[in-house]
């Protein structure tokens, strides 16, 4: 994208990708893809593409870190090297580990930590290619990846971002939105329980803006929670539908 | 989907339903059963499974999940290290469980007179039951009753656990099937580790195979005829092998 354009939407309402304001990129999940992990998913949400893994519950090593009350979730983001245009070094970054901190936060609250003390469960999350929006794919595919292991769950965590782009609020913003847009608001939702377990906002709104903003990040939820549901269950049905 | 049962279902599922965390199931005078929760009077899923009541319970009965110990139940295990007085055995449950010497050796024991290695070691495979277990300590064994103790021969396989009354059957019909047919003593682990004794090693596939089909296709009707026809279409044809 040029960095002189001054329009991110066109007369017409139309983003630089082609999308209408309230649009989703078209996203794409799958469950179980890896036979390692006691549970895995895949997503790829326009072009990122992020592969998580779930090991657990199972005793904590470092010992030490294990708590006598309930279960620890630990959780890595990590970006490879290949994800950017730029190589991005391996070892993890400050905004790399910031990130594995929110989406752990995200994620406990669907947890039921207290019936399993003394262990842990450990997410993976992989970015194969990032392009914006990374944090809340991850979350999305952590959160089937954990279901997906059997860990009891109340509900699926689904995350999805909206923000300011030249003066309009716009759901789901991809990487040259982000970087020259005015502002971003990811939101991590519970959309059976209305509970909002991550609320961010980067830049500068309006009240009025803002509530639209997160408002819209939650419609653009619970689109993605339909697909989170269908992606778990299809894993299940296939056996059923190579039988009938 | 299902034909009109008599039963009264005020609920948001059709038995057999397949369903996914944050699933709401049922609301008002309900009680949650298995993989299930309550939160202010609405009954959601907290595993992905299939949804079915008894009376005023709704169980979930999972598709995933992983064994938790409980007092009484029969598992095998792998002993991971031996120890001043007792061994360490990985019971494929977030908790290792722990076998005293005492238990084993059945006569007071002295750490002087008696090499623990010689008796169990690491590798060694056993089945046992879980004597003693809460969620403050982990869970101890013993091996002290008939049937119990280090396993000489046969093969082992892993299944997800909630498959293991899949695989016993209506009243034991499908384990009792599959040991007839194929001529083999299978020792189901509670834990999800079954073992399987045959006179050779052809009759163990065949049982394993079935077991291994009953795992994959557990959710699915029907299953009992496919089984019995999977076990006497490959006694055939070995039948044939051995003539030839």
């Amino acid at each position: 994208m040029n960095e002189k354009t001054d329009k991110l939407i066109d007369k017409k309402g139309i983003r630089l990708d082609g999308r209408k304001a309230d649009e989703l990129r078209p996203v794409k999940l799958q469950v179980g893809i890896l036979s390692h992990a006691d549970g895995s998913a895949y997503i790829e949400h326009g072009k990122n593409k992020i592969l998580a893994a779930a090991f657990g519950p199972r005793e904590m090593h470092p010992k030490h870190l294990a708590q006598p009350d309930r279960m620890v979730l630990r959780c890595r983001y990590h970006m490879a090297p290949f994800s950017v245009p730029e190589r991005k070094s391996p070892a993890p970054s400050r905004r790399e580990i910031e990130l594995s901190k929110v989406i752990k936060e995200s994620l406990e609250p669907a947890l039921f930590l207290e019936l399993y003390p003394r262990t842990g469960v450990d997410v993976f999350v992989e970015v194969l290619q990032a392009d914006g929006g990374t944090r809340c794919a991850a979350i999305t595919a952590a959160a089937l990846a954990i279901a997906d292991s059997g860990v009891p769950m109340r509900d699926l965590v689904v995350a999805c971002a909206a923000g300011k782009v030249d003066d309009t609020v716009v759901v789901d913003l991809f990487d040259a939105e982000d970087k020259l847009g005015a502002a971003d608001v990811p939101v991590a939702y519970m959309p059976s329980l209305n509970a909002v377990t991550l609320l961010q906002m980067d830049g500068i709104l309006k009240p009025v803006e803002f509530e639209k903003a997160v408002n819209m990040a939650m419609e653009g939820c619970k689109k993605i929670y339909e697909m989170q549901k269908e992606a778990l269950k299809t894993k299940y049905m296939v056996v059923k539908e190579v039988e009938e | 989907m299902e034909k009109e049962t008599g039963d009264f279902m005020p609920t948001f599922f059709e038995k057999k339903q397949l369903v996914t965390p944050g699933e709401l199931l049922a609301e008002g005078d309900y009680l949650p059963g298995e993989n299930s929760y309550i939160e202010n009077g609405k009954i959601y899923a907290s595993r992905i499974g299939l949804v079915d009541s008894d009376n005023k319970k709704v169980n979930v009965v999972a598709l995933r999940a992983f064994y938790v110990p409980k007092m009484g139940d029969i598992i095998i295990g792998t002993v991971v290290e031996v120890g001043f007085n007792g061994w360490t055995v990985n019971i494929e449950a977030p908790y290792t469980a722990l076998l005293r010497a005492s238990d084993v050796l059945s006569r007071p024991f002295k750490p002087q007179n008696d090499e623990l290695s010689a008796v169990l070691n690491a590798g060694d495979l056993i089945v046992a039951k879980i004597a003693s277990y809460d969620r403050a300590h982990d869970p101890q064994l013993t091996v002290g009753e008939p049937g119990l103790g280090k396993i000489t021969r046969g093969q082992i396989l892993k299944v997800i656990p909630t498959k293991i009354p899949r695989i016993i059957g209506r009243k034991g019909s499908m384990i009792s099937m599959i040991k007839q047919e194929t001529n083999c003593q299978i020792i189901l682990g509670l834990n999800g580790v079954i073992l399987v004794t045959g006179k050779t090693a052809e009759e163990e596939e065949i049982a394993i195979g079935a077991i291994r089909k009953i795992e994959e296709e557990s959710h699915t009707s029907g299953l009992t005829d496919r089984i019995t026809q999977l076990l006497k279409e490959t006694k055939p044809v070995k039948v044939e092998e051995t003539q030839q």
